[in-house]
């Protein structure tokens, strides 16, 4: 059991996020960077699916009550227990008793608590995920407080075996220097003019404060519309469509836009002109408030292949660490 | 009430176009008609049917629909392909579907979407009057009245569920020339009460929780759209009760009635008055009030 001394400031028990419910409104949710999340879990030999705990730019402070085996991916907050700094992207041991205090994240804005056996919660609709709107899911569908206590699952005791590993630097992401996010153009980009499509993509975004699980709203040029009679049905604003599915990752623009993530809105009446692609969707989650990226436009199949890249990558890893143990 | 027929619409060539690598969304039309609503059922109904692999949401929307797909399963242009064969097979005169019609009352000027629609005047188009006043004037009603007349006088579909968990879009079941249309505020507001009933663009909606919101308020009634404890006896399948395809009747209600059924709700006791019934395009096509009025019957 772990017992929370200090909750930071938005912190959720996450999986890979529950599905086939898209169509009642009910978005996934799950681990904004599923990658960071997967490691994580390779690390303590849990499957990728085991929930996390994910924390945002500032870190918990938890006792564990008892003996366990962690890792701690992501971004970069400065993990220490009992007051000694510990390994992050790698295996670490705790025994019964010990405080694990993570600070104010440096580089990037993510990091995730993986523990052998998995963050023990109940299962809605299929996944452990918070999804803090309706709170439903994770620690009683709310982010973590002071006094919160969550159950480890079981574990076999080899899995302190893997105490130690640490994957290859090359497979550490930079976050600082990641400011490049793949984007597919469509959906209704024809709604822009052929300007603000080139402006879209030859901009500087700048992660506005109002950057969280639901959306990524970034400051920058105005993008205009094609002027049209609208629609009926559609509303009278030019930014306005007949009201259609949001995929996640999808960008739509009200006025400045706003990049759907894992407790997306799952449809609404804005135009949506392109989408980040799902291999890039946790390197967008981890750019803190204020920094910039810019949006590379990329086919449909450079977006397969940068989705096969990274789960090749994720197997590598996952087939190294258990070579370890 | 006349007997206006509804003529199904000529839809363009659907446009085929990709969310990323794991998304297709389709548009059949820009504008919204029934027949588009229809054939988006109609074909996300066969693509559930036909259980294509690799397939992980399937999701209707107004005018339009979204798969999220596993690229690794199924290449997107492999799913477009089996999209367009099956948009070529689909013929909605033989088309029917099983459906509910529900009883939604609703507390029309209620005190609570009132109070909030006060609080944001500034961000409506009309400071000095109620959203009730403004769209009744927009749609050349003589008042209030008259305008929730028309609003409750013929069922709404849901031709879309979601934004959030439970939230429905409707569609009123009238000929073009009867359907009310209103823009969304100005500004969105910031606070909308849960289960207030509002409406933007063509469509009514009911706001399942306390949340930001830019339709027009209405009313607010005593029945829930979500329940994520599934306390209530018809939300023991699922959080949510709408489901795209359902038709509303809307029903005007006093206070009495509302703070009755409100009791009922939250002592968990509330059970919805509700039919299976089988829906036919083509007969609400060729006369949509006569229709109407056979499902309405249902409910009596």
């Amino acid at each position: 059991m772990i017992e929370i001394e200090e909750g930071g400031i938005a912190s959720t028990v996450q999986d890979l996020g529950r599905t086939g419910h898209y169509h009642i409104g009910m978005p996934p949710s799950g681990a904004m960077d599923r990658y960071a999340h997967t490691v994580a879990n390779y690390l303590v030999g849990n499957d990728a699916d085991a929930a996390t705990v994910e924390m945002t730019y500032q870190g918990i402070t938890a006792t564990f009550r008892d003996d366990a085996v962690i890792a701690v991916t992501g971004a970069d907050m400065s993990p220490s227990l009992n007051g000694e700094p510990i390994d992050t992207w790698a295996t670490v041991a705790v025994d019964a008793g010990d405080e694990l205090e993570l600070a104010f994240a440096t580089e990037g804005a993510r990091a995730y608590l993986a523990v052998a056996g998995g963050i023990d919660v109940a299962e809605v609709m299929d996944s452990r995920s918070t999804y803090t709107l309706v709170g439903i899911g994770g620690h009683e569908g709310r982010g973590l407080e002071e006094g919160d206590r969550l159950s480890i699952g079981d574990a076999p005791a080899e899995r302190r075996e893997l105490v130690g590993t640490r994957i290859d630097n090359e497979d550490v992401p930079d976050y600082a220097d990641e400011d490049t996010v793949r984007i597919v153009l469509g959906l209704m980009s024809h709604r822009l003019t052929d300007e603000a499509k080139e402006t879209l993509c030859d901009s500087e975004w700048t992660v506005s404060p109002e950057a969280d699980r639901v959306g990524y709203r970034l400051e920058g040029p105005d993008l205009e519309f094609e002027e049209r009679e609208q629609p009926f049905g559609a509303g009278t604003d030019p930014s306005n469509v007949v009201d259609l599915g949001y995929p996640l990752g999808s960008i739509q623009v009200p006025q400045k836009p706003i990049v759907l993530m894992q407790d997306a809105v799952t449809g609404g009446g804005y135009a949506t002109v392109g989408t980040v692609i799902s291999a890039d969707r946790g390197l967008l989650a981890q750019r803190q408030t204020h920094k910039t990226v810019t949006f590379e436009s990329v086919d449909v199949d450079e977006a397969i292949d940068a989705r096969r890249d990274q789960n090749a990558r994720l197997e590598e890893i996952r087939a190294d660490i258990e070579g370890e143990e | 009430m006349d007997n206006e027929r509804i003529t199904p619409v000529d839809l363009p060539e659907p446009r085929y176009e990709y969310g990323a690598d794991d998304h297709v969304f389709v548009e059949l039309a820009e504008e919204m008609s029934f027949t588009a609503n229809f054939k988006a059922m109609a074909i996300t109904q066969q693509v559930a049917e036909r259980d294509i692999d690799g397939v992980v949401e399937n999701c209707p929307a107004n005018a339009s629909y979204m798969l999220r797909i596993d690229p690794e399963i199924i290449h997107p242009d492999d799913l477009i392909a089996e999209l367009k064969e099956i948009e070529s097979e689909i013929d909605l005169e033989n088309y029917d579907w099983e459906t509910r019609i529900i009883d939604v009352p609703v507390l029309f000027e209620d005190p609570w979407t009132h109070e909030t629609l006060m609080e944001f005047r500034e961000r409506h188009q009309d400071p000095d009057g109620t959203d009730l006043e403004y769209s009744a004037e927009l749609n050349g009603f003589d008042g209030v009245e008259s305008f929730i007349d028309a609003f409750v006088g013929a069922p709404h579909l849901v031709t879309m569920v979601g934004f959030v968990p439970g939230l429905p879009w409707c569609f009123q079941m009238v000929p073009r020339n009867q359907q009310l249309e209103v823009p969304k505020y100005v500004e969105p507001r910031t606070d909308t009460p849960s289960r207030a009933v509002g409406f933007g663009g063509a469509f009514s909606v009911i706001y399942p929780v306390q949340g930001a919101g830019g339709y027009q308020l209405y009313g607010r009634t005593p029945i829930e759209v979500l329940d994520t404890e599934q306390t209530l006896p018809d939300f023991r399948d699922s959080m949510v009760f709408p489901n795209p395809g359902d038709i509303l009747n809307y029903r005007r209600i006093d206070r009495e009635e509302y703070d009755a059924i409100r009791e009922e709700v939250e002592a968990g006791t509330y059970e919805y008055n509700y039919e299976n019934v089988s829906f036919s395009p083509e007969e609400f096509f060729e006369s949509p009030a006569e229709y109407n009025e056979q499902l309405m019957e249902v409910l009596e």
